[in-house]
């Protein structure tokens, strides 16, 4: 369903992805590591087309259309889903006015008729549900003061109700306790059906304790490096970076 | 992200028609003549005209105020004609059937059906057309609760008392500038009495439309709110989209009598000009209220429209445990420019003033609030609360905040709170990825900031507000 080719992409005139591969088939969850600096976030922020991120080379296949060719939104209703790793705030945007919009957008897309507000409460009841959050959460105001835990897991509600094709999950762990983690995992797991496919960027194996992917891959220097299943997370964790003889030094997270 | 913004904000006026309709128009410029005319024209008694001449005189000693963050070429007063009225209207038609169809249908056009049995229920409607009121729909309703609705004009004759007692005793002649210009020249506006006790049954609204070329609004509007009584009024205003600037410089006085509350609302959607700032209304507007002992104020408005905007709707709380409360939306973009704010004069003790300011700048527009904030030697336990934020939409438009307070006593709290945002490309990013076009995603963005301020208006009113920010910033999006 997704075929990454020789991609490169710039940021400010700084080459971050220099020929990266990936081939995802529908149902498979993909998770990608490597350290910071090595362009994960990048890789997401690229497939789903946020602007300031200039593709210099290479192509993304998405159910065979060239995907780079399409603009924010026609990827997103076209099935690209991208779970934040900072969600940014709306002010006095209620998320329940925000993802009634959102879910009718993806609606519209596919011909159907928009939900009315008390179908779509139904539905964000049950999504509110599996992420453990209180009701009152579609009350309030996008992110709006929200903390680190509470907007990654808002990010997998939104998740659950859009029903996208492919998930790309940008540290949805980081900054959360193990309670929360799990709760996430859980949410991230309910979507795993067979078809929906996921790329699953982290730090840390421990999130892979609870969401088990099928292959693994370590993004060093702009291109993945090493590909394996889930051993070689656990590798990881133990040896650290360097033991694939990567410079791990701290470079700014993009 | 940011092309795409301007390409969103890209201008479109509904409002912007022309009607085709006879009228009888002075000639452009001003004089002693011009004002005598204008009052012969409405019959007036000699008391009145003594009034506006005594104004005029006086708007003769001033000079325009320059203070304002505001940039524009000096307005020609002898260029613009002071009264014009639909011929139609010149012999008082008994009926609607009597009022020129074409006037009829411009209010229909504009969304506001003058025919009692098509209008919104619950909402009464007073339409100024250039000079003259053309209609005040459900009156009899109105009149058996006691309550008068007509144009000013109207009431002149028939309630010279009340006029004469309340004409100019919260906005005196000589104010300032344009209230001047105002008391010698007004034409017409809507007089509302509310009388003691009465709760006035329905929502009373004016809808004014400037129509005639190079014509001046001058309207005049004085709302009477007896002890214990209380009103909501709502005021809404569109004018043709033209290349030359038009001058509305009207004149609003609210008298809340003891334990009276008057509700005043605005929807502001004057022509704007274009894109490059030709055309549009130049909006000169003294708004300013009294209450007396336990008495409350509240504006409301939301302003999208003008060239230029020059309005501080203010409260001066005179009696004890009075409340003054101001909510503004004002939103500019192209090459508008707005000053807007109140000012809030604490007189007496315990009164309270809530200030609610929502400014949002696109394009090349400059966006002032200005606000004052007294308190008077007497004003013990006074209290105010100032909430004064701004939200930029792209990098060449201006926010500005001019806030002035002055406290004479040391019992008085004055709390003032300002913030600054943008729209930020993370925003619209986020709201992209979750499917939504830039147009909406803005469109939403911006109704969020406004929500403390929409909240307060009438529920038709909030509708329309909504949806009229939502058409200010419409456009195609590439």
């Amino acid at each position: 369903m997704l075929k990454i080719n020789d991609l490169h992409a710039n940021v400010e005139n700084i080459t971050i992805l220099k020929g990266l591969n990936l081939e995802i088939k529908p149902g498979e969850v993909h998770a990608i590591m490597g350290p910071n600096g090595a362009g994960k976030s990048t890789l997401g922020y690229v497939l789903s087309g946020r602007e300031g991120y200039d593709v210099s080379a290479g192509n993304v296949i998405f159910n065979d259309e060239m995907l780079l060719d399409m603009d924010i939104e026609e990827r997103a209703k076209k099935g690209v889903f991208l779970a934040f790793q900072y969600p940014v705030e709306i002010p006095g945007v209620s998320n329940m006015e925000f993802m009634k919009e959102s879910v009718n957008a993806m609606r519209k897309q596919h011909s159907l008729e928009p939900l009315t507000a008390a179908e779509f409460l139904k539905k964000a009841k049950h999504a509110c549900a599996q992420v453990q959050l209180p009701l009152d959460f579609l009350k309030r105001g996008v992110n709006e003061g929200f903390s680190g835990g509470e907007k990654k897991r808002n990010e997998i509600m939104q998740m659950i109700l859009l029903e996208p094709s492919l998930c790309i999950l940008d540290e949805s762990d980081s900054g959360l306790d193990i309670d929360a983690l799990q709760v996430v995992a859980n949410g991230v797991n309910s979507q795993r059906d067979g078809k929906r496919s996921f790329i699953v960027i982290t730090h840390y194996q421990r999130l892979l304790d609870f969401i088990e992917p099928d292959y693994v891959h370590i993004l060093a220097n702009g291109k993945i490096v090493k590909s394996g299943d889930a051993t070689l997370a656990k590798e990881i964790e133990k040896q650290g970076y360097a033991f694939l003889g990567l410079d791990t030094s701290e470079e700014p997270n993009i | 992200m940011s092309e795409q913004i301007e390409q969103v904000l890209s201008q479109k006026y509904d409002a912007g028609f022309v009607s085709d309709i006879e009228s009888e128009t002075f000639a452009v410029g001003l004089d002693e003549d011009v004002i005598k005319r204008i009052s012969a024209n409405k019959g007036e008694p000699e008391w009145l005209l003594e009034w506006r001449l005594h104004a005029y005189r006086n708007w003769l000693t001033m000079e325009e105020p320059d203070w304002a963050h505001l940039a524009y070429s000096k307005i020609d007063f002898q260029a613009i004609s002071y009264y014009s009225s639909p011929k139609s209207m010149k012999d008082k038609p008994k009926s609607l059937d009597e009022v020129d169809p074409e006037l009829l249908r411009t209010y229909e056009k504009l969304g506001i059906p003058l025919h009692e049995q098509q209008m919104l229920a619950g909402v009464a409607v007073d339409a100024v057309f250039d000079s003259v009121s053309v209609v005040t729909t459900f009156r009899e309703k109105l009149e058996e609760a006691g309550v008068i609705f007509c144009p000013i004009s109207e009431a002149v004759h028939r309630f010279p008392a009340l006029v004469k007692k309340y004409l100019g005793s919260v906005v005196p002649r000589g104010d300032n500038y344009f209230a001047a210009l105002n008391s010698a020249v007004f034409t017409d506006g809507s007089f509302v009495y509310i009388p003691k006790g009465v709760r006035c049954p329905m929502e009373l609204s004016t809808y004014f439309r400037i129509n005639e070329q190079n014509t001046g609004q001058f309207e005049r509007t004085l709302i009477i709110a007896e002890e214990q009584s209380y009103v909501s009024y709502l005021e809404g205003c569109t004018a043709p989209q033209r290349d030359e600037n038009q001058l509305h410089a009207a004149v609003v006085e609210l008298i809340a009598l003891d334990n009276a509350q008057i509700k005043y609302s605005t929807v502001q959607n004057w022509y704007p000009g274009d894109e490059n700032g030709k055309g549009g209304i130049y909006n000169f507007v003294t708004k300013r209220g009294i209450c007396h002992t336990n008495a409350k104020i509240s504006w409301t408005q939301v302003e999208t429209g003008s060239a230029i905007t020059w309005k501080y709707p203010s409260c001066i709380l005179k009696g004890d445990n009075s409340v003054g409360e101001f909510y503004s939306v004002a939103l500019t973009r192209a090459k508008q420019q707005a000053d807007t704010g109140t000012k809030m004069i604490h007189l007496g003790k315990n009164t309270k003033s809530t200030i609610i300011s929502k400014g949002i700048s696109a394009g090349n527009s400059n966006n002032a609030y200005r606000g004052l904030v007294h308190m008077g030697a007497k004003a013990d336990g006074a209290r105010n609360f100032t909430e004064c934020d701004s939200l930029l939409i792209g990098d060449r438009c201006g926010a500005h905040t001019f806030p002035y307070i002055e406290s004479r006593n040391p019992s008085a709290i004055v709390e003032h709170e300002a913030t600054t945002s943008k729209v930020s490309d993370e925003q619209l990013f986020l709201c992209k990825q979750r499917g939504l076009d830039a147009e909406k995603a803005v469109s939403m963005i911006v109704n969020g900031f406004c929500k403390e301020v929409f909240k307060e208006l009438p529920m038709e009113f909030a509708v329309e507000a909504g949806k009229l920010l939502e058409i200010s910033l419409e456009g195609s999006v590439g």
